[in-house]
């Protein structure tokens, strides 16, 4: 199955210095030293990172001249979307419905610590 | 009053589990209730739009069982899971077994909710372990393959008219 791939690729999305590499590389294939620049780490640190992407076969890598050229290949990050997105639909349906129903009950005790919505404290008696 | 939909995480931080984190804008003894007893479960933990859920059994103490049924409407399809409470410590923790009665993955899930309080708002967050990163990765898959088309229109609609 493509279960590692997947894995492999949710982990190597899950960090901040990835998902900037991968948003700059969603606009064009970029050298690793062009990729390298944004970030206020050595050139080694980000190969390491574009390593680990690569892995994770979310970028491909090819030689020009002397220059490593990165390219994103968006099929496993669309995976990623996808598989998530389901879960994270059941959840957010589920819990909108809890919210309201939270706003529900707040209101019931609320309503049960006042009693008198009717006008009548401090009146006639 | 309209209901901002408040942040849902969701990470991974390891091969086995799955942790769901959310706030909301209730205190926590509310939170606990409406994941602690069986007509309030009913009215929010229903999954996919079109389901219902018929039965909700909690036996809640230590070693007592639960046992939820869920039914889609338009066509009887029914899924029912349960377990056992490992831990329950009002309002803030809960431990729960998991087993579906036909089940789609094997072995047990382990759920863990904890809440945390703070200016008013309560914080749920739910850590899902299960015993290999596969069915981890089934579970996280599942939600698409039940075919939950949750159309945010329906939903929006939804929240007007329950929350006028």
């Amino acid at each position: 199955m493509v279960v590692d791939s997947l894995d492999l690729a949710m982990a190597a999305a899950a960090d901040p210095t990835r998902r900037a590499i991968l948003a700059r590389l969603a606009e064009g294939p970029a050298s690793v030293t062009d990729l390298a620049r944004p970030f206020r780490m050595t050139q080694q640190a980000v190969s390491k990172h574009v390593a680990c992407l690569e892995r994770a076969r979310l970028i491909q890598k090819r030689r020009a001249g002397r220059h490593q050229i990165c390219t994103l290949n968006p099929k496993p990050l669309e995976q990623i979307a996808g598989w998530a997105e389901g879960f994270r639909e059941l959840w957010t349906a589920n819990y909108r419905r809890l919210d309201l129903l939270l706003d529900g009950l707040a209101d019931e005790e609320k309503k049960r610590r006042r009693p008198s919505t009717k006008p009548d404290r401090g009146g006639s008696r | 009053m309209t209901t901002n939909a408040e942040a849902l995480m969701i990470m991974l931080p390891s091969e086995r589990e799955i942790v769901v984190t959310r706030a909301f804008r209730a205190p926590r003894r509310l939170v606990w209730d409406a994941q602690t007893k069986p007509d309030l479960l009913k009215r929010w933990l229903l999954g996919p739009e079109g389901w219902s859920m018929p039965v909700c059994e909690m036996d809640l103490r230590v070693g007592g069982r639960y046992r939820w049924v869920w039914r889609r409407d338009d066509d009887g399809t029914e899924m029912a899971s349960g377990g056992i409470f490992k831990e329950i410590v009002a309002p803030e923790r809960l431990v729960t077994t998991e087993q579906f009665e036909q089940p789609w993955y094997p072995g047990e899930g382990i759920n863990t909710i904890v809440l945390t309080e703070s200016g008013g708002q309560t914080t749920l967050k739910q850590t899902l372990l299960y015993e290999t990163r596969e069915i981890r990765d089934g579970v996280l898959k599942s939600g698409m393959e039940s075919g939950v088309e949750t159309s945010y229109q329906r939903l929006e609609r939804i929240l007007a008219d329950g929350g006028a």
